[in-house]
């Protein structure tokens, strides 16, 4: 069960990143539509970082789980 | 709108399966009639709709040594249902039980190698083999070899099902013990040796499995599509040289420049030719295996990028890749950064840097593996759904239900999965070319040092 809170909290802070790269981006898309290509493959990368951390914590808590 | 009216027209269809169904096995008025009226024809209904009961095998082959499990006894788990079909297996079920036999290599130290296929182990419902081949069986579509090495070589026939329990080891682990019946004796069965050390519960067994399983099969099997797919292509690109693409080309062509104008050259810088080659590899190999293991059924069906090893080895490909390309500007910057305090640098800076060396294949190994790996069981609960609802198949009224519920849920999954399929790819790839691209890159600021 405490693998299950583990992994759910790194969910809580992953969305909130991704969340926020996702507006963000959406927001300077709006104000330079002309930007989009670059804006597009930033976002992608930067949520794949915050994604990355949080793939970490619940990896970490599953192990905690076996071990 | 034609869409949905497809859609109508599936569930109407499934609904009907159904209700043909319920004329066979008589009308269901409520879960406890139906299960006291159980026609011989309506168990054999509930086996052919892949429900759990063990009855069936206690039925053929007699008294079970093991002891059997009461009928209804076993509850379905939708969460053991979906990890059991998203895993690796030695055989592939087409439909019911008919099987796609693929061969076996197995070394047991001091037994040496038994080298067959599925197919001697006479697999019938479930993926359970009926007979024994020096001291292999096949459980649920994977082979278990019976511990008690006095156990007669060749073919024997056994009494029943595999049963298992689980029991708390001394160190006060949960672990899943398999038992089998053959000889009037009950026999405990030993899992394949698995690499993992014991964290996954797997360890070093008393034999290895180097067999063609279900993921080696679809990874051949995409490879070859993809070579002779590309090779269409390049023939086709040679030809038309300096004209407009045509058939095939036109379709591969625009993914090509993609990746060669968006994924690498932005990310790796004028030397990208050099790491072309495996960018495009990975990229279409990756798409590829997702694509497939999208397809619910025959040739397709395996979860291999959802399969931790493989993602693994990927994921090694490129961390080795970018570590031998990187230049002497990556390795100081990484271990001596120049303009930073030395204590600081040994004390944080450093650690954390080193650290990021291993953590960058870590992520990209399971970002693909848990991309897929959800994806792949949020269906499987979907699909559960029916059984959940119809009670494992004893309540029709329930199923109809659930398949109300599971068949809208189920396309909207597979839809965004498609979605996934190539964003994982990119994403796969993309990182693989920053990752490259940082490693080789030159330093751009001389005049500091």
């Amino acid at each position: 069960m405490y693998a299950a809170i583990g992994a759910g909290l790194a969910v809580i802070g992953a969305g909130l990143g991704i969340g926020q790269i996702g507006g963000k981006a959406m927001e300077g898309i709006a104000r330079q539509p002309e930007a989009v290509g670059d804006i597009r493959s930033n976002m992608i990368l930067t949520a794949a970082l915050v994604e990355g951390a949080a793939l970490v914590c619940m990896v970490l808590s599953f192990f905690v789980k076996a071990a | 709108m034609i869409a949905f009216r497809k859609y109508c027209i599936a569930l109407i269809f499934s609904g009907l399966t159904f209700f043909a169904f319920a004329q066979h096995g008589g009308e269901p008025t409520s879960p406890q009639t139906e299960a006291t009226h159980q026609s011989t024809e309506a168990t054999h209904e509930v086996q052919a709709n892949g429900t759990e009961t063990a009855e069936h095998g206690a039925e053929m082959h007699g008294e079970c040594p093991c002891g059997t499990h009461e009928a209804g006894e076993e509850e379905f788990n939708a969460g053991d249902n979906a990890v059991h079909h998203i895993a690796d297996a030695n055989a592939i079920q087409i439909i019911g039980d008919v099987y796609f036999h693929l061969p076996v290599m197995l070394y047991a130290p001091g037994q040496g190698w038994t080298i067959t296929t599925t197919g001697a182990f006479k697999p019938e419902h479930h993926g359970n083999g009926t007979v024994a081949k020096d001291g292999y069986v096949l459980v649920h579509g994977n082979v278990m070899r019976i511990q008690d090495p006095s156990f007669p070589k060749g073919e024997v026939a056994l009494q029943c099902d595999p049963t298992h329990e689980t029991i708390t080891t001394e160190a006060g682990k949960e672990k899943i013990v398999y038992k089998i019946g053959a000889n009037n004796t009950c026999y405990h069965l030993d899992p394949k040796t698995t690499l993992d050390g014991g964290i996954m519960g797997g360890g070093i067994t008393s034999f290895y499995d180097f067999s063609i399983t279900r993921n080696v099969f679809t990874m051949l099997l995409t490879a070859f599509l993809l070579f002779f797919l590309f090779r269409a292509v390049a023939q086709a690109a040679t030809r038309n040289h300096g004209k407009a693409p045509r058939g095939l080309q036109n379709f591969i062509e625009p993914f090509y420049t993609f990746i060669r104008d968006e994924v690498a050259k932005p990310n790796i810088g004028p030397k990208y030719e050099k790491y072309m080659p495996y960018l495009l590899s990975a990229f279409f190999f990756i798409l590829g295996l997702n694509l497939v293991g999208q397809i619910p059924f025959f040739p397709g069906s395996a979860n291999v990028t959802g399969n931790i090893s493989v993602t693994i080895v990927l994921a090694l490909i490129t961390f080795l890749i970018s570590t031998f390309s990187a230049n002497r500007h990556f390795w100081e910057h990484t271990l001596w950064m120049p303009g930073v305090p030395a204590v600081l640098k040994i004390l944080i800076l450093t650690p954390i840097e080193v650290l990021g060396i291993f953590l960058k294949p870590f992520t990209l190994l399971l970002r693909l593996f848990a991309n897929i790996t959800a994806g792949h069981i949020v269906i499987m609960s979907f699909v559960s759904l029916i059984f959940i609802f119809g009670g494992a198949g004893k309540s029709l009224s329930g199923s109809i239900a659930g398949i109300i519920a599971s068949v809208p849920l189920s396309l909207f999954m597979m839809t965004l999965e498609l979605l996934v399929a190539f964003l994982q790819a990119f994403i796969f790839t993309m990182l693989s070319a920053v990752y490259i691209g940082t490693a080789i890159e030159e330093p751009h600021h001389d005049a500091h040092h």
